[in-house]
C-alpha cells in the first residue's frame, strides 16, 4: 500500500495531537488533582430517603478541620438544602442524590457540575473561595417543570456560617 | 435519437426499480427535515424568549422530543437508507437481490417512526391519553407510552433488514465476481452496517427487555444507570451512523465533482475499518458525570475517543487532496491560487465543502467534550448542541441537502429546478448554523443549561462575559431562523424539480482513485476480522462496567419510581389496552406492507 509522504507527516501530526491531548487530560487529573465523579457512593434506595442517615434531614456539616460535607436532595422541581451555606475559603464535599428521576446539579459558571441519578449518590469535591452567591441549576430534562428548577449556592463568612446553627442551613 | 442512445445512462436508466426505493427514502427523509425544521424554528424563538406565544413552556419538551427524533433518527437514517441502496448498486453495477425485501424494509422503517412520532406529538393534545415526553435519549425513571418504544423497535429492525438486504445484494455480486475486490462505496456500506448491528444490538435490549416491558407495567423497576449506559453504547456510534453516508460522498462524489479523483483508495478503506472498530467502545464518554461507573472505566472510554480523532483527521487529509487534486487539473495554480479554480457556483460542491468546514470547527468541540475532566465545565451545557449542530447538523445535514442537488437529477432523470436557488440555500444554512453554534457555544461557557424551555433563573444571572446572555440569545434567534428559511428553500427548490419533465443526457460518473483499491492490502476487504476485533473491542471497554453497574444495581434497579405519576395510576388499565393496541398496529402494519408490495409486485406503483 503506497502512503504519500504528506499523508505521513499527517498522520504523525495527528497521532500527536492525540497524545497531547491524553497528556494533557492525564496532567489534570494527577497534576491539580482534577477528579471524576465516579462510583465511591454505593447503591442507596431512592424510594426511602426519608430513612438515609445522610440524606433524611439534607444538610452541611463539618467532617474534617476545614472539610464540610453537604448531603442534597434533587427532586422534581428543585434542591434540598435550598440554600445550601458553606464557609468561606474552605473544602466542600458534595454528595447529590436524587428521590425521583434523573437531575442535573450545576453551579453556574464553575465547573462544579455532575449528573444526578436516583438509586446513585453523586460526590464531587471542591474548594470554595471568597464570599459569594452561585445560581445552581438542573441541566438535565426532569419534566415539565425542569425549567424553574433552580437553587443557590452561598459561600458565607466562616462566622456567619458558624453562627447559622452550626452549619443547619434551613 | 442516435445522441440519446449514444448519452451515458443515468442511475434511473438503469435501475428504475431501484431509484423508486431511493426517491421513497429520500422522500421520507425530507419529510422528517421539514417537521423537525418546524419544531426547530419554534423552539430557537421560544427558548431565547424573542417569541413564547405558540406553546407553553411545558408543551416545548414534546416539541425539543420531536425535533430530536425526526431529525436525528429519521431524516438520518431515512436519508442513509436511500443512500446505501443507490451505493450499492452503483458500485457493484447489479440489481438488488428481491425488492419486495427492499420494500419491506422500507415499511417496516416508516410504520415504526410513524408510530413513535404520533406517539410524540399525540403529547401535545390532551384529549389522547398517550405522550412521550422523554427527549431523544429516552432516561429511566422518565416514561413513555409503549407505543414510542414499540415504533422504535420496529424501526431498528427495518434498519437491520435493510443492512441485511445491501449483504445479499453483495453475496450475489461476490459469487458472479470471485476475484474482484470489494468496490469501495460497497466496502463503505458493509463496514458502516457491521458498526451499526453492534450498536444498535445494546439500544434493542434496553428496549425489548426493560423499557417496553415496564411500560408496560409488566416489570416495576429499571435500573437507570443501567438503561442510561445502554443508550450511550449505543448513542455514540450512532452519530458515526450519521456521519458515515457523508463520509461515503466526500470520498467519493466530492472530488469527481471537483474535476479530480479520490486521492487513495485504500486509505479510505483503512478509514472506514477504524471507524467500525474505534466508534463503539466510547460511549462512556457520554457518562463521565455519571455516579455509578468507575473512574477507570472513564479513562479507558476517553482513550479509545481520542484514538477516534485519527480517521477524521485522515479523512480531512485526504478530501482536501483529492479536491486540490480537482482544481490543479482544472487549470489552479498557487500555494492557496487553486481553491479559485474549484466549481464554487455548483450547490452540490459548496454545500459540501461549506459542511466539511463546519465539521472541522465541529470536531475541535468534540474535542473538548472528550477530554474527561475538561467535560466538567460544558457537561450538559449549550455548548453540547453547538456542537453537535456542528457535526450532525451541518457536517450530516448539509451534506445531505448539498449531495441531494447532484444525486436527485441521477434518480429521476429530472434536472434541479434552480440551481442558483440551491447555492443561496446552502450559504445560508452556513451562515445561519455559524451564528447559532458560535453563540451556544458561548453560552455553554456562561454555565447556560442545554434542554430547558426558559434558560433564564428567577434567583440568579449567568456571569457576564463577551457578548451578554442576552446578545447571546438573539444571535442564536437569527441563526435558527436563518436556518428555517434555508430548509423551506431547499425542500421548494426540491418540489419545483419533481414538476420538471424528465431529460435524458444528464448522467454523471464517478472517477475511480488515484490510487486504486489493488494498491489495498487484501486482508482490508476481510469483513470478518475486523467484525471479531470490533467485537472484542467492545467486550474489552464494556463487559467490566456492565458487570460492575448490574452487580451493584440489580438488573432492574435499586428502588426507583415511575414517572411522570399519571402513567403509574394508569398502569394496570394501560397494559389491558397497550398490549392488544400494540398488536392491532403491528396488523395493521404488516397489512400495508403486503399491500405495498403487492401493488409493487403488479407495478401499479409506478
Amino acid at each position: 500500500m503506497h502512503i504519500h509522504a504528506y499523508e505521513k507527516i499527517w498522520l504523525a501530526f495527528a497521532i500527536v495531537l492525540i497524545l497531547l491531548l491524553l497528556g494533557s487530560v492525564t496532567y489534570g487529573a494527577v497534576g491539580p488533582g482534577v477528579a471524576m465523579v465516579a462510583d465511591s457512593e454505593g447503591q442507596i434506595d431512592a424510594t426511602a430517603l426519608d430513612e438515609d442517615e445522610r440524606f433524611a434531614e439534607p444538610r452541611v456539616e463539618q467532617v474534617g478541620e476545614n472539610h464540610y460535607a453537604a448531603y442534597v436532595v434533587a427532586y422534581q422541581f428543585g434542591f434540598e438544602p435550598d440554600p445550601i451555606v458553606v464557609p468561606a475559603n474552605s473544602r466542600v464535599t458534595l454528595h447529590v442524590t436524587s428521590r425521583d428521576v434523573i437531575h442535573g446539579f450545576e453551579v453556574v459558571g464553575t465547573n462544579a457540575n455532575t449528573m444526578v441519578v436516583p438509586g446513585e449518590v453523586s460526590e464531587i469535591t471542591v474548594e470554595v473561595g471568597e464570599p459569594q452567591e452561585y445560581g445552581l441549576l438542573c441541566n438535565e430534562y426532569c419534566g415539565a417543570g425542569h425549567h424553574a428548577m433552580e437553587g443557590k449556592l452561598h459561600v458565607v463568612p466562616r462566622e456567619e456560617f458558624e453562627s447559622s446553627d452550626g452549619g443547619e442551613s434551613a | 435519437m442516435s445522441d440519446a442512445l449514444e448519452a451515458e445512462q443515468t442511475f434511473y436508466d438503469e435501475f428504475p426499480a431501484e431509484s423508486r426505493v431511493v426517491r421513497s427514502s429520500l422522500l421520507g427523509a425530507f419529510l422528517a427535515l421539514t417537521l423537525g425544521a418546524i419544531f426547530g424554528i419554534i423552539q430557537t424563538l421560544h427558548r431565547t424568549g424573542i417569541f413564547r406565544g405558540i406553546i407553553a413552556s411545558t408543551d416545548y419538551y414534546t416539541l425539543l422530543t420531536a425535533h430530536g427524533v425526526f431529525l436525528a433518527i429519521s431524516f438520518t437514517t431515512f436519508f442513509l437508507a436511500g443512500l446505501f441502496t443507490w451505493a450499492v448498486v452503483r458500485s457493484l453495477d447489479r440489481p438488488l437481490v428481491n425488492i419486495k425485501i427492499t420494500w419491506t424494509w422500507y415499511a417496516l422503517m416508516a410504520g415504526g417512526m410513524t408510530m413513535t412520532g404520533v406517539t410524540i406529538l399525540a403529547g401535545l393534545v390532551d384529549a389522547v391519553d398517550m405522550s412521550a415526553d422523554v427527549l431523544f435519549t429516552f432516561y429511566a425513571p422518565l416514561q413513555a407510552h409503549p407505543l414510542f418504544y414499540t415504533g422504535l423497535a420496529v424501526f431498528i429492525v427495518g434498519t437491520w433488514l435493510a443492512g441485511a438486504d445491501w449483504f445479499r445484494t453483495w453475496l450475489a455480486w461476490r459469487e458472479e465476481n470471485p476475484n474482484e475486490r470489494i468496490p469501495l462505496q460497497t466496502f463503505m456500506v458493509l463496514t458502516t452496517m457491521i458498526m451499526w448491528y453492534i450498536a444498535s444490538s445494546a439500544v434493542a435490549a434496553s428496549v425489548l427487555i426493560f423499557l417496553l416491558p415496564w411500560s408496560l407495567g409488566l416489570i416495576e423497576s429499571v435500573n437507570p444507570t443501567l438503561t442510561r449506559t445502554l443508550f450511550w453504547f449505543f448513542g455514540h456510534p450512532v452519530v458515526y451512523f450519521w456521519l458515515m453516508p457523508a463520509y461515503l460522498l466526500w470520498y467519493t462524489v466530492l472530488p469527481s465533482i471537483a474535476g479530480g479523483r479520490l486521492f487513495s483508495d485504500p486509505l479510505a478503506r483503512v478509514v472506514f475499518v477504524l471507524f467500525l472498530l474505534l466508534s463503539t467502545p466510547v460511549g462512556i464518554h457520554h457518562q463521565y458525570l455519571d455516579p455509578g461507573i468507575a473512574e477507570g472505566f472513564k479513562f479507558i472510554s476517553m482513550t479509545n475517543t481520542m484514538f477516534l480523532l485519527l480517521p477524521s483527521l485522515l479523512t480531512a487529509f485526504t478530501v482536501v487532496a483529492s479536491v486540490e487534486y480537482g482544481a490543479r487539473r482544472r487549470g489552479g495554480t498557487g500555494i492557496f491560487g487553486w481553491l479559485r479554480a474549484l466549481p464554487w457556483r455548483n450547490p452540490a460542491f459548496t454545500g459540501m465543502m461549506l459542511a466539511g468546514l463546519m465539521f472541522a470547527a465541529g470536531g475541535f468541540s468534540g474535542m473538548v467534550n472528550a477530554g474527561m475532566n475538561v467535560n466538567y465545565m460544558i457537561h450538559n451545557t449549550i455548548w453540547v448542541p453547538g456542537h453537535f449542530h456542528l457535526t450532525v447538523g451541518t457536517a450530516v445535514a448539509l451534506t445531505f441537502m448539498a449531495a441531494t442537488y447532484w444525486l436527485w437529477p441521477q434518480i429521476t432523470n429530472k434536472p434541479i429546478y434552480s440551481s442558483q436557488i440551491g447555492l443561496f440555500q446552502v450559504v445560508l444554512w452556513f451562515i445561519g448554523m455559524a451564528l447559532m453554534s458560535n453563540a451556544m457555544h458561548a453560552q455553554g461557557l456562561l454555565g447556560v443549561p442545554r434542554r430547558t424551555a426558559e434558560p433564564e433563573y428567577s434567583g440568579f444571572d449567568y456571569p457576564v462575559a463577551f457578548g451578554g446572555f442576552e446578545e447571546l440569545n438573539v444571535q442564536i434567534a437569527i441563526g435558527g431562523t436563518l436556518l428555517f428559511l434555508s430548509t423551506v428553500l431547499f425542500i421548494g427548490n426540491l418540489v419545483l424539480t419533481m414538476g420538471n419533465p424528465r431529460v435524458s443526457g444528464i448522467a454523471e460518473t464517478l472517477r475511480p482513485a488515484l490510487s486504486g483499491p489493488d494498491d489495498a492490502p487484501e486482508v482490508l476487504d476481510d469483513l470478518r476480522i475486523w467484525s471479531g476485533i470490533a467485537v472484542t473491542l467492545v467486550v474489552l471497554a464494556y463487559a467490566l462496567p456492565l458487570a460492575a453497574i448490574i452487580s451493584d444495581g440489580g438488573l432492574l434497579g435499586p428502588g426507583v419510581g415511575t414517572y411522570p405519576v399519571w402513567i403509574d395510576a394508569a398502569a394496570g388499565a394501560l397494559a389491558d389496552v397497550a398490549l392488544p393496541a400494540a398488536w392491532s398496529l403491528v396488523d395493521a402494519l404488516a397489512l400495508l406492507g403486503s399491500r405495498l408490495l403487492d401493488a409493487v409486485a403488479s407495478g401499479v406503483v409506478a
